[in-house]
């Protein structure tokens, strides 16, 4: 695919290391997110009430400013446009990588590349199909695999990780997740142009370890704990 | 000692290639690679054999010209240029893949030998500086800090071999490019042109077809020169600002 010719008329607008930019900087919107959802989660240790309460307050937070449930709808704007960009992005880069080199080695060793790494995109596609089963488990479809009441958040919860199935799928999600935020945090701050010295790409890969521990340890935290009969009705 | 070679065989751009398996007896550990490869060649000369195709130059590791895929590693086991590997580096009865670089941005010339005029297009697109020639100016006359100068020093030891492009998953040159942005960027006489410079080269890089960089670190893990991946977030900022710029 080499050219012979230059590029005339360049635009910064259209490279490759825009994509990326839009790659990071909605995957930044993504970290945010779950670093709310996950402490919101942990509600659950303070039993029934607590944990319903806190879904209603969502609902009505900024109220009189906001409409009721406002708040949660301009959260859900701001994470669909996030997700359709990072996806948007992830598809051009990887179609762009697989016919960047159509013809393969016979022999290839990795040297430095984390597994991480390597396992972004199979990964995020992992991520986004436990996503849709996420949201048809708890906000749109409210499934209850126990057959249980669906109108209780807090029930619904012990009802989805009382069943054993539910919660392994829960937790390899969260072992997903973890990988992906372990590369794609270092990744976002180099893509932000952010590590342009040794000690920073340090920080950052430490901040990407830091990340992927306190958000997926925290998530996993509330299935473990109804398995095992700590979280209970 | 004896090795096993199995080489990529391809007789020009248009055609179809294969490994093909060598055995190459009576190598000293002392050979480097490429003389390994004359070796190897003059024994197929002698049978009326079509030589192997390779590129080398200067041999001493400071051209770029050499570099070959080997047993999966750009420029093999050892940090620095095919030239520069040894044979002590293998083992008696070894087996040695050697591949040419793979991206389609490089195109198979021959055998081992890929075009890489990509390069020379994306260094055309704005990796220099204009300057009037003639005289040279008092070096005094511009002060650049010491760290400045060491920096841009280090990544201009870039020798544009490809190891980048060859060791990375995605087929990128991010690391290449982010080598001639900051190399330039960091001095003096590098700043009129700074966001040209980036945006053109860029735009050039992926109009030949590389690929985008993940930040994975094959790129640097290979590179002879030791580039660190700090460049391409070099790179990155580079891009932005000239984004920010309305370039």
């Amino acid at each position: 695919m080499a050219t012979t010719t230059l590029v005339t008329g360049a635009r910064a607008s259209r490279s490759t290391i825009t994509l990326k930019l839009l790659m990071a900087a909605s995957g930044l919107v993504f970290i945010l997110y779950v670093l709310a959802h996950m402490y919101g989660n942990l509600k659950a240790f303070a039993g029934h009430d607590a944990y319903n309460e806190y879904a209603h307050h969502l609902r009505t937070l900024g109220e009189p400013m906001l409409p009721y449930e406002g708040f949660l709808w301009i959260m859900r704007a701001v994470l669909i446009v996030a997700l359709v960009v990072h996806v948007y992005a992830a598809v051009r880069l990887g179609h762009r990588a697989i016919h960047a080199r159509s013809q393969r080695y016979v022999v290839k060793k990795n040297l430095a590349s984390s597994f991480s790494s390597r396992w972004m995109r199979w990964g995020g596609v992992a991520i986004l199909l436990f996503v849709i089963w996420h949201l048809i488990n708890f906000t749109i479809g409210k499934v209850n695999v126990a057959g249980g009441e669906t109108n209780d958040p807090y029930n619904l919860l012990v009802d989805t990780f009382d069943t054993w199935w539910m919660t392994v799928i829960y937790l390899l999600a969260m072992f997903a997740l973890a990988l992906h935020l372990h590369h794609g945090t270092w990744s976002a701050a180099q893509t932000l142009g952010l590590t342009n010295n040794a000690r920073a790409r340090r920080n950052a890969k430490a901040l990407g370890w830091i990340l992927a521990v306190v958000i997926a340890g925290g998530f996993s935290l509330v299935p473990i704990f109804v398995l095992a009969g700590v979280i209970s009705k | 000692m004896k090795v096993t070679l199995k080489i990529w065989r391809q007789p020009d751009a248009a055609s179809q290639g294969a490994m093909h398996t060598y055995e190459l007896d009576g190598v000293s550990e002392d050979m480097s690679f490429l003389e390994m490869l004359d070796v190897l060649n003059e024994d197929l000369v002698a049978r009326g054999e079509d030589p192997v195709a390779f590129d080398s130059d200067c041999r001493e590791g400071i051209c770029g010209m050499c570099g070959l895929m080997i047993n999966g590693q750009a420029h093999g086991p050892e940090v620095t240029t095919t030239c520069q590997l040894h044979m002590r580096s293998f083992k008696d009865g070894d087996e040695i893949v050697i591949e040419p670089w793979r991206a389609d941005a490089f195109p198979v010339v021959k055998d081992l030998v890929v075009d890489r005029g990509a390069f020379d297009r994306i260094i055309q697109a704005g990796g220099y500086i204009s300057v009037n020639t003639g005289s040279a100016p008092e070096a005094h006359s511009v002060p650049v800090p010491r760290d400045d100068a060491v920096r841009a020093f280090n990544v201009a030891t870039c020798i544009g071999c490809g190891a980048c492009v060859a060791a990375c998953p995605n087929g990128s040159a991010s690391l290449f490019m982010g080598a001639k942005v900051t190399h330039l960027g960091e001095l003096p006489q590098g700043q009129p042109e700074r966001d040209s410079r980036v945006v053109g080269m860029v735009a050039q890089h992926d109009a030949e077809g590389f690929g985008g960089c993940t930040n994975i670190g094959e790129c640097t893990a290979a590179c002879p020169k030791e580039i660190p991946l700090d460049v391409i977030s070099r790179l990155n900022w580079d891009l932005h600002a000239a984004l920010r710029h309305g370039h």
